[in-house]
C-alpha cells in the first residue's frame, strides 16, 4: 500500500491506496471532488522528494505528499 | 537544520547565540527578522510546516563554501508584533552577504514547505492570496 498525506490547508486525513504509479494515483484522487481544486495547484512529493513525472513508479511502503501553494515567513 | 519554535521566536536570544557561535572568521552578519504586522483585523498568523522537506530544501543553503546561513521558523500561532521567521547570513564581506540574504529569502518564500494562515477571531484562514504555487504543481490534475 502507498500512503498519501495531504499537507497544510488541505483538510483531509491520510489515506492508503493500492497503486503502481502516479498515473494510477491521479485517477484515484480525482474521484474526490473537493480534492480536485487542490490537485490543480499542488506539487507532489514521493518519499519527501518533489517529482514531476507521472510515470514515477510507486511500491509498497512509499509515501506520497500533496503540497499546496506555500507561504512561509 | 532549521530551528523550529512553537509560537513566536525569541529574536534577541537566538541572534545573540548565532552571533557568538558563528562570528569567528566572518566580517559581516546580516540578520533578517520577519515580524507579524498589524493588518486588517488579524490577531496574528499561524503556520504549518513540513519538516522533512523543509530541512531538505535548506541543505543547499547551509553548506555554502563562502557563507554560513542559519534560520529559525515558527509553527502554530504567532501574535502580532512577534517574529515568525528569523535568519542570518555570515560572510567575509558585506557585498556577498547582501546578495545571499536576498536570494535566500526569495527562495525561502517561493519554495519552503510552510503554510500560513491569518488568525481572525480565533479561526485559522489559509492565506491563499499570498501563497506561491510550487514548481511542478498540477501533476495530478485531471
Amino acid at each position: 500500500m502507498v500512503k498519501v498525506e495531504f499537507l497544510g490547508p488541505i483538510q483531509k486525513e491520510p489515506i492508503e491506496v493500492d497503486v503502481k504509479n502516479l498515473k494510477e494515483l491521479k485517477e484515484v484522487l480525482n474521484k474526490d471532488e473537493e480534492l480536485k481544486e487542490w490537485l490543480r495547484v499542488s506539487a507532489v512529493g514521493v518519499n519527501d522528494k518533489i517529482v514531476t513525472n507521472l510515470d514515477t513508479p510507486l511500491k509498497d511502503g512509499d509515501r506520497v505528499v500533496i503540497l499546496p501553494p506555500v507561504c512561509g515567513g | 537544520m532549521v530551528e523550529i519554535y512553537k509560537g513566536g521566536i525569541p529574536v534577541i536570544e537566538v541572534l545573540d547565540r548565532w552571533y557568538s557561535e558563528f562570528k569567528d572568521g566572518y566580517g559581516a552578519m546580516i540578520p533578517f527578522i520577519g515580524i507579524v504586522r498589524r493588518d486588517k483585523g488579524i490577531d496574528g498568523l499561524s503556520f504549518d510546516l513540513y519538516l522533512p522537506m523543509l530541512n531538505e530544501w535548506f541543505k543547499k543553503w547551509e553548506n555554502l563554501p563562502d557563507a554560513k546561513i542559519v534560520m529559525a521558523h515558527s509553527f502554530g500561532d504567532v501574535r502580532v508584533g512577534e517574529s515568525s521567521f528569523l535568519c542570518a547570513v555570515f560572510t567575509k564581506h558585506r557585498e556577498e552577504g547582501f546578495r545571499y540574504i536576498k536570494e535566500f529569502v526569495e527562495d525561502f518564500k517561493a519554495n519552503a514547505p510552510i503554510w500560513k494562515y491569518d488568525l481572525v477571531n480565533g479561526k485559522r484562514i489559509f492565506a491563499k492570496d499570498r501563497a506561491k504555487i510550487l514548481k511542478g504543481a498540477g501533476l495530478l490534475e485531471d
